[in-house]
């Protein structure tokens, strides 16, 4: 972990998967064929809320290149009255998630599907399908499905005891919240709205599935977990699991969004009936209609300080829209939105709230943006209030190693208050915001955000070749370049060049269970199963070295790449390379490698601060971000390329969330901009270079000191553009996004 | 439905194929003539992923029809390196981690070499204008333009200014 030790650790090495990718040869689920192949379509209900009466799909199924058609009736279903977990999801909404069962619950909710020797053969049939419903009352927004008389979305929920579109309740709490705001001195409380927002992956969803006769299933698929799609495959199609390997292809983007499916099970059933294999991919259209945004949100929160700037008590209430079926992320909510400061008396409250929209899903730190967008502007208007630099209000309170968490843990060495201090001692914030252009107005805004992280189960595999050289296999696909950190990391620890180091992504069929690409938890848990595996083959290469030169297996060193003997009273032999070694492999033991399977702890929470600069364009109500600064505490950065990477993508997303994304329905609840014309997602014009500053606090739990990065970097930027634009306009804004129609509305108003 | 025959060069080699009249370029080049480095994002011109040259100006091959093609000059991803040697914009995106997911990254390379060839010494600004119509989600950018300047930079024999963060 000695920083001047490290040769590979730390350094800016070549991605092992990175020629294929600008080549253009790197193969994504929808690049993938098979001879035989046939083309699956789903058919997507076309209103918001409907019984569906009846399904007649003979007409469909009549027409020449129509080789199957699958229904609700296909689906496994599960029982309502108890969950069946795999992981956070509960398998009795997945199930209703990917085929419509009663209900048709949104618009793009799908009823059938269809596979067909052409593209245009299976559109065709998709509108031969008769299906019956009975329209029933919709709802969208929060405020209307809490409502007395609101359509009741599910039957089967009760909330104190009533039927209720309130799917479930999560409470964080800590001291007394009574006693802490009488000794508060300032007490400031505001409620604020955001809107759902898409993860925007580039690559829709996709994936091709065969069925062989005897049942054998491949699946090709992007996803962010070859074992998940496995796992939910299996349930929701009653094939054992030992029948499908799950193939993860490169994934195309994923921020979360591809920890569930959606055509993989609709596919393989396909494939079952049809006897080919069938591809499915869908279409942006679909991407945006039907799979998982993230929850749109009203929160309170209230926050009370001590004349002096100290935070005495915090109370937070976060309304989550988990979309058509259950599972918002109010834990992230909730949980994170307080964590970064150390407060004796807190009260947080998470609601999840069923509407018609599409199910949510995971989107990068889930639901910790909404909770930290509504905590630090508050936190804003205190050291406002006070009369304080809102670093300096940040930095007193600032959590720190020995602080308890209202979500529960006591916090080892972290390195938020370092993230502060970064920023304070930062040109970004001891540059004048300069003069801007007339009609324009200038301001700088702050925010930190906090996220868990994540361990869980990995697998992996160090492998020598004969020739001397490595083969590394991990089970979690690599979606920002894990894969380059996981090369570094064994080059370090072999003491070999990092380009002999070959690492690859198994699939369900060659690498042991591995759980998502999620959480921020790749690189700290497949670093800790790669670790222990090349330590391993290390102590068997010492072993043969012992062997061929006939002394103690304790008298082998192991450095640079060779076996040498500990001293010279071990004797004196000319050291051996891993290639002599593996040349020598059969005769003194054979096959050298070994691997490690570990359900991993230890992941400790990421912190984050950041500084936006904006110019508002007072006429057209147009915010740019001018300078955007992120400082993290990334506890160790293996490959500093793609740590940056993930800061600055997380930062992009964020601006975008404040300023411009957000889904728009009409009347009938029909998605009204489901498409990226019209969704504005960041464009290369719209931004300014995103500086990241790493700050390395390394984890004490872990090997390398790696902590999460990927999230943390999406917690910060919703406030630090909301405060920017408060600090340009002397206006405070509470509820997202800042587009330009608001902000006119905000001007006038 | 009657295909129709086309004629056309792809990548410098001549290419003949089979196509409907509403077939898109983007479907052809993935479907029957295998050059999948071409990706679909949206199909509907709004984020670049599927950026080809025709007669070497940039366009979104989702919006062309393949019948277009007859007697023209498709260049595509993959075509950008030349024998065993990568583009200077390839190299430079390896080297400066320019891609994490790569669903983007043909569409942007094939974008940034159209921007180059017409302007060799681009501002920041001028790239980020260049690339505006090829969406990137996973990396802000950020890199991606610091790529494409000192690419850029090299390509003209002079050493990168790299944009500092300032307004
Ligand atoms: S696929 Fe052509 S622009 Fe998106
Ligand atoms: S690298 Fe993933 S979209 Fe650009």
């Amino acid at each position: 972990m000695n920083d001047m030790t490290n040769k590979w650790i730390g350094q800016r090495t070549i991605r092992p998967d990175g020629a294929e990718k600008v080549t253009g040869r790197a193969a994504y689920a929808a690049d993938t064929t098979m001879p035989g192949m046939i083309w699956g379509k789903v058919l997507r209900s076309p209103h918001a809320h409907a019984v569906i009466r009846s399904i007649d799909t003979a007409k469909a199924e009549a027409l020449p290149g129509v080789k199957a058609v699958v229904t609700r009736a296909d689906i496994v279903d599960f029982p309502l009255d108890k969950p069946v977990m795999l992981g956070i999801q509960d398998m009795r909404w997945m199930s209703r998630n990917v085929m419509a069962r009663e209900k048709a619950l949104f618009h793009g909710h799908p009823v059938a599907a269809v596979a067909a020797t052409s593209e245009s053969i299976a559109a065709e049939a998709l509108r031969l399908i008769e299906v019956e419903y009975e329209v029933l009352p919709h709802v969208i927004e929060i405020d209307d499905a809490l409502r007395p008389d609101a359509p009741i979305l599910h039957d089967f929920l009760r909330f104190e005891g009533k039927p209720s579109n309130i799917a479930g309740k999560l409470e964080h709490k800590l001291g007394n919240i009574e006693a802490g705001f009488a000794e508060a001195d300032v007490v400031i409380e505001r409620s604020f709205t955001t809107r759902p927002v898409h993860q925007g992956y580039i690559e829709p969803h996709a994936c091709l599935v065969s069925v062989a006769a005897d049942g054998k299933t491949t699946i090709w698929s992007s996803s962010q977990g070859q074992f998940m799609v496995r796992a939910m495959t299996a349930l929701l199609t009653g094939l054992p699991q030992s029948d499908i390997r799950a193939i993860p292809a490169e994934i195309g983007g994923g921020f979360g969004g591809k920890t569930i499916i959606y055509l993989e099970p609709l596919a393989t059933l396909l494939s079952k009936k049809s006897g080919r294999p069938v591809k499915m991919v869908m279409s942006r259209e679909e991407v945006m209609r039907a799979s998982g945004p993230t929850s749109g949100s009203k929160s309170t929160v209230k926050i009370g300080a001590t004349r002096d700037g100290r935070l005495v008590a915090a109370q937070g209430t976060f309304w989550l829209q988990a979309g058509a079926l259950p599972g918002s992320p109010i834990r992230g909510a909730a949980g994170c939105g307080f964590a970064p400061y150390t407060i004796p008396n807190v009260v947080a409250t998470g609601f999840d709230v069923v509407s018609n929209r599409s199910k949510v899903a995971a989107y990068r730190a889930p639901g910790a943006p909404i909770g930290a967008y509504a905590v630090e502007c508050v936190i804003d208007e205190v050291a406002e209030a006070l009369g304080m630099d809102p670093l300096e209000l940040r930095l007193k309170n600032a959590a720190r190693q020995g602080t308890k968490a209202a979500h529960g843990p006591v916090y080892p060495r972290i390195g938020f208050m370092e993230t502060i201090e970064a920023a304070q001692a930062h040109p970004h914030y001891n540059t004048p915001l300069g003069e801007a252009p007339a009609g324009r107005l200038r301001g700088r805004g702050v925010a930190s955000g906090f996220w868990f992280n994540a361990g869980g189960e990995s697998s992996a595999q160090v492998n020598i070749t004969e020739d001397g050289n490595v083969v590394v296999t991990t089970g979690h696909p690599d979606i920002g370049g894990s894969r380059a950190s996981i090369a570094n990391i064994t080059a370090e620890l072999l003491g070999i060049d990092y380009k002999r180091v070959s690492v690859l992504i198994g699939d369900t069929a060659t690498i042991g269970y591995s759980n998502l690409t999620g959480g921020s938890r790749v690189l700290f848990a497949s670093a800790m199963v790669v670790t222990q595996s090349a330590e391993k083959v290390i102590t068997s290469l010492k072993e043969r070295a012992a062997k061929i030169w006939k002394i103690d297996p304790e008298a082998v060193a192991w450095e640079n790449g060779e076996a040498r003997p500990v001293s010279e009273n071990a004797g004196r032999f000319p050291p051996l390379s891993l290639a002599e070694l593996a040349a020598r492999a059969t005769e003194t033991g054979g096959p050298i490698g070994a691997g490690v399977q570990l359900n991993t702890t230890g992941a400790e929470g990421g912190f984050a601060t950041h500084l936006c600069d904006v110019e508002v364009d007072v006429d057209l109500g147009i915010v740019r971000v001018l300078r955007y600064t992120s400082f993290q505490d990334v506890g160790r950065a293996v490959h500093p390329s793609y740590v940056e990477g993930q800061m600055q993508g997380g930062a992009a997303q964020g601006i975008g969330w404040a300023l411009n994304e957000e889904y728009i329905y009409d009347r009938q609840g029909r998605v009204e901009n489901a498409g990226f014309l019209d969704y504005r997602m960041p464009v290369c014009s719209d931004l300014p270079m995103l500086d990241a500053v790493m700050i390395e606090v390394p984890n004490p739990k872990h090997p390398q000191g790696v902590r999460g990065v990927g999230e943390v970097p999406l917690v910060p930027p919703l406030a630090a553009v909301a405060n920017a634009v408060h600090d340009a306009l002397g206006k405070r804004f509470y509820a997202l996004p800042m587009s330009p129609p608001r902000v006119l509305e905000r001007l006038e108003g | 439905m009657a295909k129709i025959h086309v004629t056309t060069t792809v990548n410098g080699e001549p290419v003949e194929f089979l196509c409907e009249p509403q077939q898109s370029m983007l479907d052809v080049l993935r479907g029957p003539l295998g050059l999948t480095g071409s990706k679909e994002g949206c199909g509907s011109g709004d984020c670049g992923a599927c950026s080809i040259t025709l007669d070497g100006r940039l366009i979104c091959s989702c919006l062309m029809l393949a019948v277009e093609a007859e007697g023209h000059e498709i260049g595509t991803i993959e075509g950008m390196a030349s024998g065993d040697g990568l583009h200077p914009l390839q190299q430079k995106f390896l080297e400066m981690a320019a891609l994490q997911c790569g669903i983007c990254t043909p569409g942007v390379l094939i974008a940034a070499r159209a921007l180059l060839e017409k302007n060799p010494d681009p501002t920041e600004t001028e790239v980020r204008f260049g690339l505006a119509g090829n969406l990137c989600r996973c990396t802000g950018y950020d890199k991606i333009v610091r790529a494409v300047l000192e690419t850029a930079a090299e390509m003209r024999g002079a050493k990168a200014e790299m944009p500092e963060a300032v307004r």
